[in-house]
């Protein structure tokens, strides 16, 4: 007779508070004696999923029969995912893009992919790895394209799905061979079932082009190169605080679900496949840090900057060891506030002036806007890892896990990479605080301005709702480079939940 | 003590930040002063015959890992830092008493540079040590770039900065993987640590010391910079306020020489040993090839810079020596090369405005009017090429003796150097002051504003040079420490010891 599983409500809580916020925010919307509400209902929710996943913190639980866990690793990227989703909720305030689309929808489909996330996080089966990665994809590709008046909104939504797709497709077909080598969805299962008693089919040829075919899948929703090709259109194109989330909270958990799927079920065929990541993540660090020199827009050279520090990100799983895993989740944590310090200060540039996310944006900022001008310069140095910042600390981290775990090559990579990737940080820099201060032209000049522009808001750098995240994210980047413990003390704890030997 | 030191700069800059725009400068002087303060109450507390660690501070930092802030002051850092205290005022104050634009920002990342840079000197952690040196590079980005000037058909003052700043995060990067690997193969899988003093105690495989070696030689020849690794000078100095290149050529490039000294040679001693002779190579290589540039250069602040590249050159020779002697005349050399450059720097801008140009040979004729002005000048030319009854001669003759000592044919192109010298700092000195002055050039005497940032200076290389037992009375014992596993042993007795303990002070040699 079928016997239900048990389910443990509490420690599902989480992933119930959203799925019922995002119902109410839904339904909200269509009201308008409480539109005006939603983002602040947004919050709220997001809030109480927050303080569910606190609570579960340093308990942790299989759920539904295995098909879930939730433990400190996942909490630990729920939070950053959660965090950021926060951030894009309060840099979504007064944007077009929302007003196009209704506020109703596009919160709750924000909502509905940081639901992925979380359940992405928590996979530990390949049925809830694919339905998660599904849940967490289709809501950003509909995000991306809210912005309707904008050609570029609508191509980065088409592109992101038809590569996105892709990833998924290859991803699945990868999965299937997996279970055909091992006639098991668990992660667990699959580790017992290829890597068992016998052992034998570690060789076998399906079952590595298995687990190619999956590095592969997250290499796309990861942005490594060379899958990495939509990563710039679809940033530059998509609404700024939707990119902001895409950026941090997609790579975030599409990167707790490589780890936990590459280590817990694959970790016993580690030999195979940690050089070819290791290979992937030079490669990714090359790459984006070459296409991100020259680059005149802004997000797209975030976009490629995000190649490159998936790379490094990656670099940390190569390794398969418990300070590498932390490595890699403290330095998604500084990425996280690095990248939302640069996007809130990029939103309100884009809101004020013609030049939409161009560096001119940006330039003389310093003197003209102190305020924003901080945040983005201490992102930047951030992002170039320069010292008293999150930034050093994580590359800190990274290399000594590396070097570790004998891959010292790699982290000279990671030094060359950085290296690389001062000569299209600093500029930024240098516009804001260096050489000629031109006013900025108040009246739209002939170029730049295109007639389906956005109107401006001369006010949009003094807006708490941008200022405060931009001011606290900067702060966190310095906070964490001076006194890194309590960080590295959260990624401990996350890697933890991970049996190394 | 060591701690007030350390973070009583950047404490004054933040709050100048919230002090009305003309006050800015004048608080960061008092912050630059009382920083000297500290050193000077710290130097008078130092124990001159210990070679160990005093006044150290040291606490966990990362405990995960193994990163700890720890300081500490021996015979190798406590001129530097002075040096630094003394060399930062100066470049404040002289900043102060003109207008600067953006001045909050300005001193902010003048006082900074200077926590940084007394970071670099006070590390005791490797890593620490990694991690002021590059932050070094953040204040002096923003100077030179904000605040430099951009060339007319040349890179603008921010493309030169960038330029500086690539050139030498190549090496601090992978000086940063080189401390990593160093510290985990020391370990060999137990606990991880990036004491220095623990490091040097059981040195690395040698293997491993070769490659280790030289991404921390690479880091350290670019800031000083050293011959072909010089390409961002020239750019960089000419886009430089000149404050801020006071301060940063007469300090900054010895955190460099210092990083031989601290780290090198105690932790990788076998690689050093091994690598000796190329180092001393490119030391003699630098001293030529810096020489020649300075004679044949018309702006008056490469003449400088590429004099620098000489000086230090002649310090690298002196560490590389690999004996006692050798590494006091280095230590005493980079405080002397600091205390003579920095108010180089200051003459040079002082020429700049009296002349409206850097080039050599529209200047001239300065010294008409302007007696003062023309001695203080020709104290610190004369200190420049050495010449004897000044400390730089006492500095040059060590690192000669200990070359003599251990590589005679490299001293023998060494001493070139010294005769070289004379020539650029002469030539600078008589083609902006005496010769036939261009119209329009107006001569006349320095204002009482120079003449309290300049006559300090030049005192101390009086003073220095009556007394240089000072100096390296307090460094010897440090130095034959950190001199202990790569100097055969019959090297490590210095020729200052012998004098120290005369009761007359004889600057050449030790006999009779």
């Amino acid at each position: 007779m079928f016997q239900a599983p048990e389910i443990d409500y509490g420690a599902l809580s989480p992933v119930i508070a959203l799925t019922a916020g995002l119902c109410v925010v839904l339904l909200a919307g269509v009201f308008d004696a409480v539109k005006r509400a939603v983002p602040a209902l947004t919050l709220a929710v997001i809030g109480t999923a927050s303080g569910l996943l606190i609570w579960r913190w340093n308990d942790p639980t299989e759920l539904i029969s295995g098909a879930m866990r939730i433990d400190e690793f996942s909490i630990a990227i729920a939070l950053i995912a959660m965090t950021m989703a926060a951030a894009t909720v309060l840099l979504s305030i007064r944007e077009r893009a929302v007003e196009e689309a209704g506020s109703g929808e596009y919160h709750s489909l924000l909502l509905g992919s940081l639901l992925g996330m979380v359940l992405l996080s928590q996979a530990t089966n390949l049925v809830t790895f694919f339905v998660a990665i599904e849940t967490l994809s289709i809501p950003l590709y509909v995000l991306c394209a809210t912005n309707l008046r904008k050609e570029g909104s609508l191509e980065s939504g088409l592109k992101y799905l038809i590569v996105g797709s892709l990833g998924s497709a290859t991803l699945l077909y990868g999965m299937a061979l997996l279970y055909g080598a091992s006639g098991s969805t668990d992660f667990a299962g699959i580790a017992a079932g290829v890597g068992g008693a016998e052992g034998g089919l570690v060789d076998d040829p399906l079952f590595l082009v298995g687990i190619a075919m999956c590095a592969v899948g997250l290499a796309f929703k990861t942005s490594i190169a060379p899958f990495h090709q939509w990563t710039p259109d679809v940033y530059q194109g998509a609404p700024t605080p939707v990119t902001s989330f895409m950026a941090v909270a997609t790579k975030a958990a599409a990167f707790a679900v490589f780890v936990r799927f590459f280590v817990e079920a694959l970790g016993f065929a580690a030999d195979e496949w940690q050089p070819a990541l290791a290979v992937l993540a030079a490669i990714s660090i090359v790459v984006g840090n070459v296409g991100a020199l020259g680059q005149r827009s802004l997000k797209r050279m975030l976009g490629y900057s995000g190649v490159a520090q998936a790379g490094y990100i990656l670099s940390g799983l190569v390794v398969v060891t418990e300070a590498g895993v932390s490595a890699l989740v403290f330095y998604l944590a500084g990425y996280a506030f690095m990248n939302l310090a640069a996007f809130a200060v990029i939103v309100a540039r884009e809101r004020e002036t013609i030049f939409g996310d161009e560096i001119e944006s940006v330039r003389g900022l310093g003197a003209e806007r102190p305020l924003l001008a901080w945040p983005l310069t201490i992102s930047m140095l951030g992002l170039a890892g320069l010292p008293a910042t999150v930034g050093f600390i994580g590359k800190l981290y990274l290399i000594e896990a590396l070097v570790e775990g004998d891959y010292t090559w790699l982290a000279v990579f990671i030094a060359i990479g950085t290296m690389i990737s001062l000569a299209y940080y600093l500029p930024v820099v240098a516009a804001m605080w260096m050489g000629g201060r031109e006013p900025s032209p108040a009246a739209p000049a002939i170029a730049g301005a295109s007639p389906e522009a956005d109107p401006l808001d001369p006010d949009a750098g003094r807006r708490p709702s941008l200022v405060l995240p931009a001011a606290l994210a900067a702060a966190a980047v310095v906070f964490f480079g001076v006194i890194p413990q309590p960080l590295v003390d959260f990624a401990e704890q996350a890697s933890a939940a991970f049996p190394f030997s | 003590m060591t701690n007030s030191l350390l973070w009583t700069p950047l404490a004054f800059g933040f709050v100048g930040l919230f002090l009305p725009r003309r006050a800015a400068g004048w608080w960061a002087t008092l912050g630059a002063a009382v920083t000297l303060a500290i050193a000077i109450v710290l130097a008078i507390g130092f124990d001159s015959g210990a070679a160990g660690l005093q006044d150290t501070v040291d606490v966990t930092w990362i405990a995960g890992l193994g990163v700890d802030y720890s300081l500490g002051i021996d015979g190798l850092n406590l001129f530097l830092i002075l040096l630094t205290a003394v060399v930062w005022v100066a470049g404040t104050a002289f900043a102060a008493f003109r207008e600067q634009d953006r001045p909050h920002l300005f001193f902010l990342m003048m006082l900074l540079g200077e926590t940084a840079t007394l970071g670099a000197f006070l590390a005791q952690d490797l890593l620490l040590f990694v991690l002021f040196f590059d932050l070094m590079l953040v204040p002096f980005y923003f100077l030179f770039g904000a605040w430099g000037n951009d060339r007319v058909g040349g890179p603008s003052a921010p493309a030169a900065t960038l330029k500086m700043i690539v050139y030498t995060l190549i090496g601090s990067l992978l000086m940063l993987v080189a401390a990593i690997a160093t510290a985990v193969i020391a370990a060999d899988g137990g606990e991880i640590t990036f004491s220095i003093a623990a490091l040097a105690q059981n040195p690395i495989a040698a293997e491993s010391q070769r490659w280790i070696f030289w991404f921390f030689a690479v880091a350290f020849l670019v800031k000083m910079p050293a011959f072909l690794l010089h390409g961002w000078m020239p750019d960089a100095y000419r886009a430089a306020p000149l404050p801020a290149l006071a301060v940063f050529s007469g300090v900054l490039a010895k955190v460099g020489a210092y990083g031989f000294l601290r780290v090198v040679l105690p932790v990788f001693p076998d690689a050093s040993v091994e690598f000796q002779e190329l180092l001393l190579l490119i030391a003699l290589a630098s001293i030529l090839y810096g020489s020649v540039m300075a004679f044949t250069q018309t702006n008056i602040r490469l003449i400088a810079g590429y004099s620098s590249i000489a000086q230090l050159g002649f310090i690298t020779a002196g560490i590389f020596a690999l004996s006692a002697d050798g590494a006091d005349g280095a230590v005493l050399q980079m405080v002397n090369h600091g205390l003579v450059v920095a108010p180089l720097f200051v003459i040079v801008a002082i020429l700049a405005e009296r002349s409206g140009t850097e080039d050599l040979r529209e200047m001239g004729g300065m010294a008409a009017r302007a007696p003062i002005f023309a001695a203080l000048f020709l104290i610190v030319t004369l200190a420049t090429l050495a010449m004897p009854g000044s400390a730089n001669f006492i500095g040059e003759f060590y690192i000669l003796n200990g070359l003599f000592d251990s590589k005679i044919v490299f001293a023998f192109v060494a001493i070139s150097g010294v005769a070289m010298s004379a020539y650029y700092a002469l030539r600078l000195y008589q083609r902006t002051m005496h010769n036939r002055r261009p119209d329009g050039l107006e001569s006349r005497e320095i204002d009482v504003r120079d003449g309290l940032v300049l006559v300090p200076l030049v005192l101390c290389i009086v003073g220095l040079a009556f007394y240089p037992q000072l100096i390296l009375k307090r460094t010897d014992a440090s130095v034959q420490q950190a001199l202990a596993k790569s100097a055969s042993p019959e090297k490590l007795t210095s020729t200052g010891r012998n004098v120290g303990s005369g009761s007359t002070y004889r600057p050449v040699g030790g006999e009779k």
